[in-house]
């Protein structure tokens, strides 16, 4: 194939991604997280627009976008400025590494790299960069506190997230995404490895700073965290990259976990997104289920508790593997 | 033939275009209008108090230095990973040693109280 159709087929990809992602992780997810929240707590959530509220988030993005932009005098504006591009690009770099579902071509993926499970890696964390721009860009308190705590927890966090990656890599024996769904064929590792699917969500659920371990963004003492000084279409970007680094923590549980897009009967794509759906929900019903931590609690449960769990759980796999297997 | 790594770039540039792609609409439609009170800092209603730009809890830092530490072991396990299986029993043992220096670390750390909040 000659570069210049594998250049253009590369740019329709993430034409393709970017616009998949905000639709399907961005607007369903906040219309999802409305509606879920409303029927956990016997409201009815959002009904006026559209047929039963389906539009509500349509409707949302129309008017974020007619909202004047203000940079506050005291911001630095250059930092304050980038970090609304930073933090929605670091989330949807995640998506490079993830397979989507499988055709008579091979699998659905924007590029199987051979170090796959370790981009992702990379790239989920570089999210914290932008969220500490917008911290310290704004020149506002809420905002450096809750820059300051986002970096604290991501990075806290991140060491069990690695520690399990290296598990489930050392399983397939292969870093590339779409070998480790193959691994699974048989035998989902949620089977095998359930202590380091237990491991990975709880760290997911904190890498995307959501309840419980919201108190980057906790509404009662920080107003909004570290996009309290953002207003209209740069506000609706930061919660791109939230919903967007969601999606993709739960697609990434999906293909280490739960075999893919591998399942009977249905097109792949359609099992993967049942699949992701499934994960989400959980991540929505824990949040609207569970009170925030304090931010020693929080650092306490991931050195003390989930990253000696990890490392024990690395041995003991790594033993039946390499000695007994 | 385009390398791995040219195709993320494509994603990298591509993407950061379309992330900025609202900006061009926001300068278009909306609306534009300024005054000395608008441009402050929000600080719950009152006019804000300094800087925020000022001294902030140093256990922050402590955290984010050994999250160096560790984050910098695990990478170097990442290649063990990939070929653990092959190498056999004695891949194991030996990654045995590496762990138990990292787990060493931890304990120090625990002990010497700087995984402690307060």
């Amino acid at each position: 194939m000659p570069w210049y159709v594998e250049l253009a087929r590369a740019v329709v990809g993430t034409i393709i991604i970017f616009s998949a992602v905000a639709i399907v992780a961005a607007m369903l997810g906040v219309l999802l997280e409305r509606k879920i929240s409303a029927w956990i707590q016997s409201r009815i959530g959002p009904t006026h627009t559209g047929p039963r509220g389906l539009l509500q988030t349509v409707a949302d993005t129309i008017k974020l976008l007619q909202k004047e932009y203000i940079v506050p005098q005291n911001a630095d504006a250059v930092i304050f400025a980038s970090a609304v591009v930073v933090v929605p690009l670091a989330a949807l770099l995640d998506y490079v590494v993830l397979p989507f579902g499988t055709t008579r071509w091979g699998p659905l993926i924007f590029r199987d790299l051979n170090i796959g499970v370790l981009y992702f890696a990379a790239t989920s964390s570089l999210i914290v960069v932008g969220i500490l721009m917008a911290g310290w860009g704004s020149n506002n308190k809420y905002a450096l506190l809750g820059g300051l705590r986002s970096a604290a927890q991501m990075v806290s966090y991140e060491i069990p997230i690695g520690l399990v990656l290296v598990t489930i890599s050392m399983l397939a024996g292969s870093l590339s995404t779409v070998t480790i769904v193959h691994a699974q064929s048989r035998l989902w590792f949620i089977v095998s490895q359930p202590v380091s699917f237990v491991i990975f969500f709880i760290a997911a659920t904190a890498e995307v700073n959501r309840a419980p371990f919201d108190l980057v963004e906790a509404e009662s003492e920080l107003v909004a965290g570290y996009f309290s000084e953002y207003t209209g279409m740069r506000f609706a970007l930061f919660q791109l990259g939230e919903y967007g680094e969601m999606f993709a923590m739960a697609a990434l549980a999906v293909t280490l976990f739960f075999g893919g897009w591998q399942g009977p009967g249905l097109p792949s794509v359609v099992w993967f997104l049942i699949k992701l759906y499934a994960l989400v929900f959980v991540f929505m019903w824990v949040r609207w289920t569970y009170p925030r931590f304090r931010i020693d609690q929080l650092l306490r449960f991931s050195w003390k508790v989930l990253i000696p769990v990890a490392l024990l759980n690395l041995v003991v796999t790594a033993y039946f593997v390499i000695v007994r297997g | 033939m385009l390398l791995d790594w040219e195709y993320v770039a494509v994603f990298v540039f591509v993407g950061a275009a379309m992330v900025s792609l609202p900006f061009l609409i926001i300068a278009l439609v909306s609306p534009r209008s300024s005054y000395p009170h608008k441009r402050e800092t929000y600080e719950s209603g009152v006019a804000p108090i300094g800087q925020a730009w000022s001294q902030f809890n140093v256990r922050y830092y402590l955290f984010s230095l050994m999250f160096v530490v560790f984050d910098v072991e695990i990478i170097y396990l990442y290649p063990w990973a990939v070929v653990a299986r092959s190498l056999g029993a004695s891949a194991f043992y030996s990654v045995l040693i590496f762990l138990a220096i990292l787990v060493l670390g931890l304990v120090y750390a625990w002990r010497k109280g700087a995984l402690e909040w307060t």
